[in-house]
């Protein structure tokens, strides 16, 4: 199925430039699916590896997710509660750590919100038209997965920083964007920017134009036509593009620690914090901020789970014109 | 509702699509739009509803410019090849769009759209298919439920583009003869665009041939049948025996041996002589103007079909007829052949 296939492109990307949040991210498990369906199909059958060898391969998958997912998970939890409960806490109940995750949430929430009229905007535009230069557009979509965080997070100390190039006129102005939210908004933007995009593009193109074509036929406008036929047809893969753009904003570390000054209380988002705690010994407040997003991980990979098979039902089959 | 189109040019790039189109509907006509694909019979199609722009002429429904109005406003029924209903709606709301997207000041409420609703699947004879969704249904029920919501905001044109291309056979015959009941009950002006010559030459009133982006002819189904206005027309609507001749004067020669037929004021050169596989009349070796061998016969139906090596010239034209059953052919034979009814065109370059 060619619509599954295309769901992977945008997370085979993100495996290579995983942050903290994403980490515990696996890719979509579209094999198993289409393993189960065979089995199905033919129940006799397909798996002729002898009993042991099957074994031996499954074990060898289990113990390498163990050591390399699991355990670390376990760790993370474990060190965070290593003084009991109320320890846990009390290092969550911190105004640097309070500061953080309001830091972290209202970041998370701007950048979310303007990659989702931006994504979609992307998208519409490759998917539905047809336009000199569209290519250098697509390819321009994919540079933040391209380039490394902390490239991308230099960009903007150049062109805001004291010796950038608007850097002058910024601080005559008395006007703060890096070291400040603005400036960890803007490189947590640049850095997401592809999520929704990118799993918006393929949906849409195999979506085509047609419906849309027949909604403005039929009188509707343009508002009309895009909130009652493009984005109900669009839906489950916009969440999903969400989904993992907010997992990957709140989970940013290095574009933003290039950007952020690290003032503490001000400027530190969750991950940044995690590292500073760390550094000053502070383990079980530091393991405490990372079980926080260690368990965003674990609910946005049960959320994918759940958005990847309404988008996989929420696939029509292709009109056969034999099926009478 | 009439439409009129004057000197339509489009063009993709290099390539003319449409090159200078004229065409005029009457009132309540079925017209079938019909040429191979790439002929712009789609392009044009979707010109008049407004999904596609022309680079220049114009565009009247109703005596009104429509060029001045996008798709939204022209009130154009349009149904297309793959249905293109809408996947996340039911049967029932997928008709009621139309009436649920007017302007606030036009509505209609609730009860009035599901009153409309409910007949006009009726009328499609699906009112039973209300609460499926699009891709529970067969592909013949699609393109019902296509029409439906077309006629559901009351067009005053209704435009379908190759409605039952994406059909089987059975199916899509059915459909035909649905589709020409349909308009004989609500007469609304309708074009159709097809490939398919057997579905124009059956549903339509009028039947306008199209090739490379200029119409060919316009005329009744018999009209185009009976007389061809160009090679092409000949050629494409109909099975045709084509042979190359040599006009000279008021005579004709096939590879330099004369045929005994009038030239009918065809132009000397060189030229096409096209032939019904019907109109060929058969009879025995040496008589006719033409002469060959019996290769093979077929015997189907009311006609056996016969394929005939012509002797003289290259000696290697082969030719199909179609000859009534009750003179028998003989692989083998010799006979003589003499075109009944023919047309000449001047051969293009």
């Amino acid at each position: 199925m060619p619509t599954q296939s295309s769901f992977v492109t945008p997370a085979t990307p993100m495996r290579a430039y995983a942050s903290t949040a994403d980490l515990a991210i696996s890719p979509p498990s579209h094999r198993e699916a289409s393993d189960r369906a065979r089995a199905v199909a033919s129940p006799k059958d397909l798996r002729t590896e002898p009993a042991p060898v099957r074994f031996v391969i499954i074990a060898l998958a289990v113990t390498f997710l163990t050591v390399f997912v699991v355990l670390p998970l376990v760790v993370v939890f474990a060190s965070a509660f290593s003084k009991g409960i109320s320890a846990y806490f009390s290092a969550l109940a911190e105004p640097e750590a309070l500061s953080a995750i309001r830091l972290t949430l209202l970041v998370a929430a701007i950048s979310v919100a303007l990659n989702l009229v931006f994504g979609v905007i992307a998208a519409w535009a490759i998917a539905k038209f047809e336009f000199r230069g569209k290519t250098f557009l697509i390819t321009l979509i994919d540079l933040p997965f391209s380039v490394s965080p902390v490239i991308s997070g230099l960009v903007f100390v150049l062109l805001f920083g004291a010796q950038g190039y608007w850097g002058t006129w910024l601080q005559a102005n008395n006007i703060h964007i890096l070291f400040a939210v603005p400036g960890i908004t803007l490189a947590t933007i640049f850095v997401t920017f592809p999520f929704v995009a990118r799993s918006l593009i393929p949906l849409m193109q195999e979506q085509g134009t047609q419906e849309e074509e027949a909604a403005i036929s039929l009188g509707a406008s343009g508002l009309q036509t895009f909130f009652r036929v493009t984005l109900p047809n669009i839906k489950w893969g916009l969440l999903y593009g969400v989904l993992l753009c907010n997992a990957r904003a709140m989970g940013e570390f290095g574009a933003v620690s290039v950007v952020s000054g690290h003032i503490r209380g001000e400027t530190n988002t969750m991950p940044l914090l995690v590292e500073i705690l760390y550094n000053e010994y502070q383990f079980v407040a530091s393991f405490a901020i990372a079980s926080l997003l260690a368990m965003l991980a674990l609910i946005t990979l049960v959320v994918k789970t759940v958005l990847e098979q309404r988008l996989d039902e929420g696939q029509t089959p292709r009109d056969d014109p034999r099926d009478h | 509702m009439t439409i009129e189109v004057k000197n339509i040019v489009k063009k993709f790039g290099a390539f003319a699509a449409l090159d200078n189109v004229d065409l005029k509907v009457g009132k309540g006509e079925l017209l079938a739009l019909l040429g191979p694909s790439g002929s712009g019979k789609t392009t044009l199609l979707r010109i008049i509803a407004g999904l596609d722009w022309p680079d220049a002429g114009e565009v009247r429904i109703d005596g009104e410019d429509a060029l001045g109005h996008g798709a939204s406003e022209r009130h154009v029924g349009f149904v297309f090849q793959h249905y293109a209903l809408f996947r996340h709606m039911t049967v029932f709301e997928n008709v009621a769009f139309g009436l649920r997207v007017q302007p606030r000041a036009i509505r209609k409420d609730e009860a009035t759209i599901r009153a409309r609703v409910k007949e006009l699947l009726d009328l499609v004879q699906l009112d039973w298919l209300a609460n499926r969704y699009p891709s529970q249904l067969s592909g013949g029920q699609r393109q019902r439920i296509a029409l439906a919501r077309a006629l559901a905001i009351e067009p005053r044109i209704l435009l379908l583009d190759e409605p039952f291309g994406a059909l089987d056979a059975k199916v899509r015959k059915e459909l035909r003869q649905w589709l020409r009941s349909l308009h004989n009950e609500i007469h609304v002006t309708s074009i159709f665009v097809t490939h398919d010559q057997e579905e124009a030459l059956e549903v339509a009133n009028r039947v306008v041939v199209m090739d490379k982006g200029r119409i060919e002819q316009i005329g009744s189904p018999g009209d185009v049948y009976d007389n061809p206005a160009t090679a092409f027309v000949h050629g494409f609507i109909g099975e045709s025996i084509v042979l190359p001749v040599e006009v000279t004067g008021g005579s004709v020669r096939l590879g330099g041996r004369p045929l005994n037929i009038a030239a009918d004021g065809a132009a000397s050169g060189a030229s096409k002589l096209f032939v019904r596989r019907h109109d060929m009349q058969i009879g025995p070796a040496g008589t006719g103007s033409l002469e060959g061998a019996v290769r093979h016969v077929r015997s189907f139906g009311p006609i056996q079909r016969a394929e005939v090596t012509l002797s003289g010239g290259e000696g290697k034209t082969v030719i199909e007829i179609d000859a009534p059953r009750d003179r028998e052919l003989q692989a083998g034979e010799i006979i003589g052949l003499q075109p009944r009814r023919y047309r000449i065109f001047a051969a293009q370059e």
